[in-house]
Formats: C-alpha cells, structure tokens, sequence
C-alpha cells in the first residue's frame, strides 16, 4: 500500500471511530479513547528509537512532560503580557495569543525534539547503555527544574481552563471533541512517519545500527547521525504527545506529567505488541490502553500499573518479538 | 556571597557522611554494571525492599535495622543469583541483552515499588533504634549519629568488599569476568557461575544499603527512583568497575550536594547528580580511575 493511501485509510477509520462517538453523545468515550490515542503517540515515537535503533529511553514522560510544560508556559505568557510588555507589543501580542493547540503542538514538538538531540549529541557517541542511564536522569533532572519553576506553577502545578466549546467556521464543535480530533491526527502522524521510515533508507540505516553497530560503521553508514535524527524524532513526538495535555487534564502537576506510567508504558506497548514494525505499538497500545482504562474503572490504578509492569517482564522473557513476532511465526509455520 | 565559616564545614561534613551512605548504595551496581556489564537499573528497587524488611522486622520484633540486613543478606544473594539465571537464560545466552535485558530490569524496578504501593501503601515509613536521634559534637561540628552510623557501616561494607575482590579466588575471578570471559574458560573456571555469585553479591550488598538508607531518613516505594540518577552518575565518575574511584566519586557527589542543598536549597539538590553524569559523560567517559 503506498503511504498516501495508508494515511487516507487510517484518517477514515479515524473518522468513523469520532462519528460513532459522536453519534452516542459519550463524552467518556472521548475521553477514554484519547487516553488511548495518546499512548499510540507515545509507543510509536518511543519505537522509532528503541525498537528500530535498538536503543532504549527510559524518560518517555520527560519529553512527554516538555511537551506539556512549554504548552502550560505559553498560557501563562499569554496571561502576563500586559505586565511584561509596553502597550504597542502587547496590542500586536494580543492578536497572536493565546496560541491555537496545533501551535502549542509545534512548540511542545520543538522543545522535546532540541532536548532530544542535545542528549543524545551527549551520550550517543558512547556505548548504548549510557544513554539509557542519562535519559532515566533526565526525568528526575527535569522534573526538579519544573518543580522549581514558580512561573508555571511549580509544586503547586498549574490550572488550564478548558473553554466548554470552541468555534469552528461558525460551528459549536465540544471541545473534548477538538482534543480528540487533535490527537487523532498526531497519531496518524506519528503512525505515517513510523511507516515511512521503516521502509525508507533511514530506516535500513536503524536496523543496521540496530543489528550490529560496529559493523554498520565500518560499512559507512553514518551511525551518530542516523542515532541523532531518531532521538529527534522520537523525543519530538513524544513533546508533540505532550503539548494538548494541560488542556486536557485541565491541572497539570510535575507528579502527574513526569508520572512513571508513561515511561512505562511507552515501553511496555511496544515490547508486547512487537518493536520490528509500526503495528506492534499501535496493536500494544491499543490493547494495553484499553485494558488500562478499564482495570483503571473496575479495580483500581495501582493493580493496573502492576499488571502492565508483569506483562512487560513476562513478554521480553517468553516472546521476545511481541505480539507481532507470534502472529508472524504462527504463519510461517502454516505454510511449511 | 558571605559565607559563614562553620557552616560551610558543617556542609561538608554531612557531604562525607551522605558520600559514605551513597558509596555503598552504589557498591553493588559497580559490581553488576561496572565488573559484569549488567545494567541493571532495578538496583534501587531492591534497596528499597532492603529497606521495608528492615522496616517490618524492626516495628514488630524491635531487632536493629543493620543486624536485620546482616540476617538477609543469603536470602538477597539468592535472590540476586536467581535473578541473573533468568536474565542469562533469557537475554544474555540470546544475544539480547541491550534492548530487551534494559526493558526486563525496568519492569522488575516498576513491579517491585508497585507490589510496595500495594503492601504498604504510600505513607513515609521509618525505623526505631537508639541511634537515631543524638548526635556527638566536636568544636565547630556536629556529627549526627544518623548520618555516622550508616557512614562507617558502610565504609566496612565497602571495604569487605574490595578486600574480596582483590584477595580471594572468587574475587579474582570477578575482575577477571570483567576482562576476559573467554580467557576465564579456558581456565576451566566456569564464568556463568562466577558472574552469578558476583551478581548476588551485588543484590546482596542491597540489603544493606537499604537498612541504612531507612535509618537516615523515613521511606516510601518510589524513593528508589531518585537513587537511580545519583547511582549511575557515581558509577561513572568514578571509573566503571574502580571500588576506590566509586568510594572517591561518592564522596565527591555526597559533598557537593550537600552544599547545594545548603547554600540553594534542598530542591535543587537531585539536579546535582545529573548535572555530573552528563559532564562526566561528555568529557571523561572513562571516569575518574576508569580503565
């Protein structure tokens, strides 16, 4: 399939998914299944580095987190400009903020995407496990940052006050409803891109790197820079993840942005459904994310998050390629 | 910036005393990370399990913390010896330990502070013995016994340890492990076993470090989280598989922080750790004593 064809058939099934919410009038639904989309972002660009490069980032919810924080620092901006900037600017400031979601989404994608490559510019070059380390300190680092950054809130965290609807060419759209559609699309995105990838030059150039650093190195390929662009990507995505959520949760606290649930799931969703392709995440993130929400109903946070850390231990041990690598070797297997 | 005097000695004095207890919280993953390349990132987790054991067994039948952890120490070699056959058997023999041996030792961090959650719940827990609370003074400082006792148990600890290294045949072995697998074959030492005992050794050296670090300040589940950041950056700095160059970068962190906190503020001092793990990382990787 070509990739716009594949882009145009996931947008429809996107569609059909929010008219058939739409149609039930579930706000939850909305909800729920943003969770959902979320987390497809999450595994998806978490994949383009760990599971093509080989390379493992422990602080998802970091990046997850930029992406956040730069979205609650530009809505706080908005509400100082009047203090901060004499009455020409802040007229001309005032036609420009407060910044579209698909803005802030640029944004969060900037900032995650520059720390990104700074990381990895300074742990890449050396052996593997050193990034991993860095990225598991980059969490705390940041989270201390923000924590103590009083213009977003720090401890006390921040109120974003979600408008109830938005104005859209004159219709009155839900704004749960935006958020969704939103997050639809990033994950279309992100799906896409993972996809091209995989297909691309870059992408032989992950696996290379992948399989046998050494080897691709001295084949020519250009390792550091290959490394450098997938942490980009990957970080990029995740702040792309990020950047609506304040809107979403409506308060957002360092605990609950820089929360180990994302760090883990990100890895978890990819390592059950299969690291190798762009389904494995979607196929793990879809069902860990809805198994979630609905462990998180009916029985309670903590046993879901137990539940998602023994399938992580249990599937890298038993079934190493994920889901995916089951259904493939099921396959190969019939028609020998 | 105006400093006073007994202040600033003070702050360092807590920095060594904090630098001793960080040395043997990061003992054993110099010798899983640094000796066996392990990276084994759910060292904290069993600290703190280290911890809550001497927790329960301290409020119930009143035993010290440190003689709880000298007790578990076989139980904890063990389980750290059970832990690296698995990881052998599943990663190690496959070729496969970068992506999916980092995931298994995430999930083992994530399970072991979630079962915690589900046990004890999130409150703050800590420890009674008759050495928490006084402290000795000599001139200008003071020296909590909180913060010593822990210091000097685990310079002993440290020491034991580099003294089994260096003298013993196992010890040897070890270093060797790290150096040579193959040559250790040939040999005919068994090299699966040695890193098995080395690596229960390591999980072993956890017990301890958790008893301590619940008698210097009270514990809950994910406190192992910020260990992790501050472990790693030591192991590093100090020059992977070097025990003095991981006792020296120890104290060096413990000072520094220790200051940080003084003259900055408390908040800012995990940032500490981090800040020296990337400088460390982007112009010495070897470390201070590294290979």
């Amino acid at each position: 399939m070509s990739t716009a064809k594949f882009s145009l058939t996931a947008v429809a099934i996107g569609v059909l998914v929010m008219a058939f919410a739409h149609w039930f009038h579930i706000d939850y639904l909305f909800f729920a299944s943003y969770t959902i989309l979320q987390f497809i972002v999450l595994a998806t660009a978490w994949n383009i580095l760990g599971g093509y490069c080989g390379y493992v980032n422990f602080g998802s919810a970091a990046f997850f987190a930029l992406g956040a924080y730069s979205s609650v620092a530009l809505i706080k901006f908005d509400g100082e400009i009047d203090t901060w900037f004499s009455e020409g600017i802040a007229d001309f400031l005032h036609h420009i903020f407060p910044l579209p979601i698909p803005v802030l989404i640029v944004f969060g994608a900037l900032v995650s995407g520059i720390v990104g490559f700074g990381m990895g510019y300074l742990t890449l070059r050396l052996r593997g496990s050193f990034f991993a380390i860095a990225t598991l300190a980059l969490a705390v680092v940041l989270q201390t940052l923000i924590v103590n950054w009083d213009f977003v809130g720090g401890s006390r965290g921040a109120y974003v006050i979600r408008p109830e609807n938005l104005e859209f060419a004159g219709i009155q759209v839900n704004y749960i409803e935006y958020l969704f559609a939103l997050m639809l699309l990033l994950a279309v995105i992100a799906l896409t891109t993972a996809r091209v990838i995989e297909r691309s030059q870059l992408g032989f150039g992950f696996a290379t790197i992948r399989d046998d650093e050494l080897a691709a190195e001295a084949c020519g390929v250009p390792t550091l820079r290959l490394k450098l662009i997938a942490t980009t990507l990957s970080g990029a995505f995740m702040g792309m993840a990020g950047a609506p959520f304040p809107y979403y949760i409506g308060y957002l606290q360092p605990s609950s942005a820089f929360g180990l649930e994302y760090a883990v799931n990100s890895i978890a969703m990819p390592m059950i459904g299969g690291t190798t392709s762009w389904v494995g995440p979607l196929v793990g993130a879809i069902l860990l994310g809805s198994a979630q929400q609905y462990a998180t109903v009916t029985i309670s946070s903590a046993v879901n998050l137990l539940i998602v850390g023994l399938m992580l231990v249990g599937f890298v041990i038993i079934a190493p390629n994920g889901l995916v690598g089951l259904v493939q070797e099921r396959l190969r297997r019939r028609q020998q | 910036m105006d400093i006073s005097f007994d202040l600033l000695i003070n702050a360092i004095v807590a920095g060594l005393l904090l630098g001793g207890f960080y040395a043997a919280v990061t003992a054993g993953v110099s010798i899983s990370f640094g000796m066996l390349d392990i990276v084994n990132i759910a060292h904290p987790g069993f600290i703190i399990l280290g911890s809550y054991i001497a927790y329960f067994v301290n409020i119930n039948f009143g035993v010290d913390p440190i003689l709880v952890s000298l007790i578990m120490l076989p139980v904890f070699f063990a389980l750290g010896a059970f832990v690296y056959q698995v990881y052998y058997l599943s990663f190690e023999k496959r070729g496969q330990e970068s992506l999916r041996g980092l995931a298994f030792f995430f999930g083992l961090l994530f399970v072991t502070e979630v079962s915690l959650i589900l046990v004890f719940g999130v409150d703050y827990r800590y420890v009674e013995a008759a050495y928490i609370g006084p402290s000795i003074h000599i001139g200008l400082v003071d020296l909590p016994l909180r913060m010593l006792v822990p210091c000097v148990a685990a310079l002993v600890l440290f020491s034991g340890i580099q003294l089994f290294i260096t003298r013993t045949f196992t010890g040897r072995a070890i270093m060797a492990v790290s150096q040579d697998q193959l040559a250790l074959q040939l040999m005919a030492v068994d090299p699966i076993r040695i890193k098995r005992i080395a690596f229960g050794i390591s999980i072993a050296t956890a017990a301890i470090a958790g008893a301590l670090l619940i008698i210097i300040q009270p514990v809950e589940p994910s406190v192992g989280r910020e260990y992790i950041g501050r472990i790693f950056a030591i192991c590093v700095l100090g020059g992977l598989g070097s025990m003095p160059g991981t006792l020296i970068a120890a104290m060096l962190l413990g000072v520094v922080e220790s200051l940080t906190a003084t003259f900055y503020g408390p908040s800012w001092a995990p940032a500490v750790a981090f800040g020296f793990l990337l400088l460390t990382l982007a112009f010495r990787p070897a470390g201070l004593l590294g290979r």
